[in-house]
């Protein structure tokens, strides 16, 4: 806008030919207040990208958020059933809470030793904001004890999610899970991203012999059928490492496929683009190979490879969540969405406590929202089209 | 077309080898090998094996010998012999193991491949013609769903509801009496009575992409003056579309043929796991456990050579189909 604020003759001349005010911006808005425009138009990626912001910002904050570490357990409430939360309740001493949970009564089959939960409408558990719960370390530094939400006295039960084998809080436990499942996602894309821009530019570029040997790599590593290469490489992983280290080479399994994609993206642009006006201008004018690639050609794609980086995180979470599940991926004690799933794997533990399935939500509802969002990513990359 | 077809063949027999190779390095990654698996599997239920036997083992399997030399000796054995070499686990050849569980996995990715294409044609037509109804967005929902829903979860609440409210059984592809018994006409439409759970567990991904692409194939199509043309000389509506626009949409089906096959072998692995198929898939992941390496091996081997020619045949299909192709 400024620049055509400069220039005033322009902008007369721009604002005979369009009538309406909002198409004058748009003819003066540069390359990513375009794409921003066009993907604001397109409302389900616009609200999928805020769900995808919520989703890490849980990610970020989730010592927090949980109502409970990820290993607090209380062998009284084995498999206890999801509880509602209700609103303004009055608890026994007459006092009134705005948020509030039944309490469980508990009876125990003599026999099977199978506990058996109902709600006990008498008793309520309080909850509240900022309560006091137990001592954490936020992101392992910061000692605190207050978390966003949660049962007012500590120890009182409260599963949103239902509970597990040991008692433990699935809800909080998929809060938990966010950080690995959603990190591994986002790392495994910048690693394929940085082999994939290297190579495909090498590709793209030099051609040639390079050009050629980069292209049959990529045929080739296309060829092999994923899932049984995954869990091969996946199945190498020692056992007795740190699970820091299972997870740095998860990821690097799965960036060994993902890069490809990108590698092929990044060639076909950088060919197409050679032979572009704008590229010859640029060597015309006399600018060096760098700068021609980094300051005209790679800004010119830099939004399409952002979207098709964005489609390329699910298929790797679903990719870490499957590992993990067949329990060649990550394994306990690191909580991901597939370490939770992998709890539901037996049917017999399934049939009594289908809540267990409810990390698989949070699953599609993550994969879901950055499909959308890359989808509207993709639509709007190109703002000059159509 | 002939020489196009041979010079695809020939192009197979490079990238096989190169497969092969990675699978042998593949299953040779874990520390250790078959022995100290056993060993330590034989310590772990307070037993000794002694030395000796170990050492036989390792002699008698050429564990002691360069890899290149255990990989030379694996890949002639296969090429020359039909000898994929010993399941140690199961202590039979890996020959006999495998071929059935691979037919199966066949006609399970099979069986999904025809499920797809019936599923996503109607509906893929009906999406594009009638953009922005209700069926459409419907379509579209059920279409991401089905991206979005990892097969397995998909396989374990399909498992849940079956069981919780048909009170049938659905794991497995046979009833128990058919279980090992001899291929009859029974054991088939026993088959076919278990086959439906993992095709559609397999097949709904396969079918909200196919969905998506056929739909927007047919959105461009549509547009063209061809068809408008087709319309304004009197043609009705339905044989207007079935006979120009999706002929040309129909491309992708064909050329889907190449990764979706690929994508339901491998997907296949993991349903079968869950849905405990008699396939290629439990018994990998247990070979993997057990670092039994030949029927890894095998495994991930003849699954890509599968892969690359489920590309192939989708390619000369292709090619034949279309004559805008031209064989380079």
């Amino acid at each position: 806008m400024s620049d055509a604020a400069l220039n005033p003759s322009i902008e007369a001349s721009a604002g005979k030919a369009a009538r309406t005010k909002p198409e004058k911006t748009v003819a003066a808005s540069g390359q990513w207040r375009l794409i921003w425009l066009r993907f604001r138009r397109h409302k389900l990626a616009f609200w999928s990208g805020i769900v995808v912001i919520a989703i890490y910002a849980v990610a970020l904050f989730s010592d927090f958020i949980a109502p409970t570490t990820a290993f607090s357990y209380n062998a009284q409430y084995t498999y206890a059933p999801p509880q509602m939360v209700r609103v303004w309740g009055q608890d026994t001493d007459g006092n009134r809470h705005l948020f509030y949970v039944h309490d469980y009564t508990v009876t125990v089959d003599p026999i099977a030793l199978q506990r058996s939960f109902e709600p006990d409408r008498e008793t309520i558990v309080p909850l509240g904001f900022f309560v006091r719960g137990e001592p954490y370390r936020f992101w392992g530094l910061i000692p605190m004890e207050h978390r966003l939400f949660g049962p007012k006295e500590v120890g009182q039960p409260f599963y949103l999610f239902g509970a597990d084998r040991l008692g433990r809080d699935v809800f909080s436990r998929t809060i938990h899970g966010t950080r690995v499942s959603m990190s591994i996602g986002l790392i495994g894309v910048a690693i394929s991203l940085v082999i994939g821009i290297i190579l495909g530019g090498i590709s793209g570029l030099a051609g040639g012999w390079l050009d050629e040997v980069i292209q049959r790599t990529i045929e080739f590593l296309k060829s092999i059928p994923t899932i049984p290469l995954w869990m091969g490489l996946a199945a190498a992983i020692p056992l007795n490492i740190h699970p820091l280290i299972v997870y740095f080479w998860i990821t690097v399994i799965l960036s060994l496929i993902g890069w490809t994609d990108i590698a092929r993206i990044v060639r076909g642009k950088f060919l197409s683009l050679k032979t572009e006006d704008f590229v010859t201008a640029a060597r015309l004018d006399g600018c060096g190979q760098q700068r021609i690639i980094w300051r005209h050609m790679v800004p010119s794609f830099m939004s399409h490879l952002i979207a098709s980086t964005t489609l390329a995180i699910p298929a790797m979470i679903l990719a870490e969540t499957m590992l993990s599940f067949l329990g060649i991926g990550l394994r306990p004690p690191v909580v991901s969405w597939g370490v939770l799933l992998k709890e539901s794997q037996s049917i017999l533990a399934v049939a009594n406590a289908p809540w267990l399935f409810l990390p698989g939500l949070a699953v599609i509802i993550a994969v879901l929202a950055l499909n959308f969002l890359g989808d509207g990513l993709r639509d709007a990359a190109d703002p000059y089209g159509r | 077309m002939l020489t196009y077809i041979a010079r695809r063949i020939l192009f197979m027999v490079p990238i096989t080898l190169a497969i092969s190779l990675v699978t042998f390095i593949i299953i040779q990654l874990p520390p250790g090998d078959f022995v100290t698996a056993l060993s330590a599997q034989a310590s772990e239920n307070n037993e000794q094996i002694d030395p000796e036997t170990l050492a036989a083992l390792r002699e008698r399997y050429g564990f002691d010998q360069p890899i290149i030399v255990q990989y030379w000796k694996w890949i002639t054995n296969i090429v020359f012999h039909g000898d994929f070499g010993q399941s140690f686990e199961w202590n039979r050849p890996v020959s006999e193991l495998i071929w059935d569980r691979l037919g199966l996995t066949l006609v399970v990715s099979l069986a999904t491949l025809i499920f797809v294409w019936i599923l996503a044609f109607p509906i893929g037509i009906y999406s594009a013609v009638r953009q922005y109804s209700w069926g459409d967005y419907i379509a579209t929902f059920i279409g991401f769903i089905g991206l979005a829903v990892p097969n397995f979860l998909l396989a374990l609440v399909l498992m849940y509801v079956t069981s919780r409210f048909m009170g049938a059984n659905v794991g497995g592809l046979f009833s128990a009496e058919y279980a090992n018994a001899d291929w009859s006409w029974g054991r088939v439409g026993d088959l076919l009575n278990h086959l439906w759970v993992p095709v559609i567990v397999l097949g709904t991904g396969g079918t909200a992409a196919l969905i998506r692409i056929m739909r927007a194939n047919l959105l461009d199509e549509l547009k063209k003056p061809y068809v408008e043309l087709a319309r304004a000389r009197g043609l009705s509506e339905t044989y207007l579309l079935l006979k120009y626009p999706v002929r040309v949409a129909l491309n992708p089906f064909v050329s889907t043929l190449g990764w979706i096959l690929p994508t339901l072998v491998s997907g296949a692995v993991v349903t079968a796991i869950v849905l405990s198929l008699p396939t290629t898939g439990p018994l990998l992941l247990n070979a993997l456990f057990a670092q039994d390496m030949y029927l890894a091996g095998a495994f991930i081997l003849l699954l890509s050579i599968l892969t690359l020619i489920g590309t192939l045949v989708s390619d000369i299909l292709l090619a034949w189909l279309d004559p805008r192709i031209r064989y380079e």
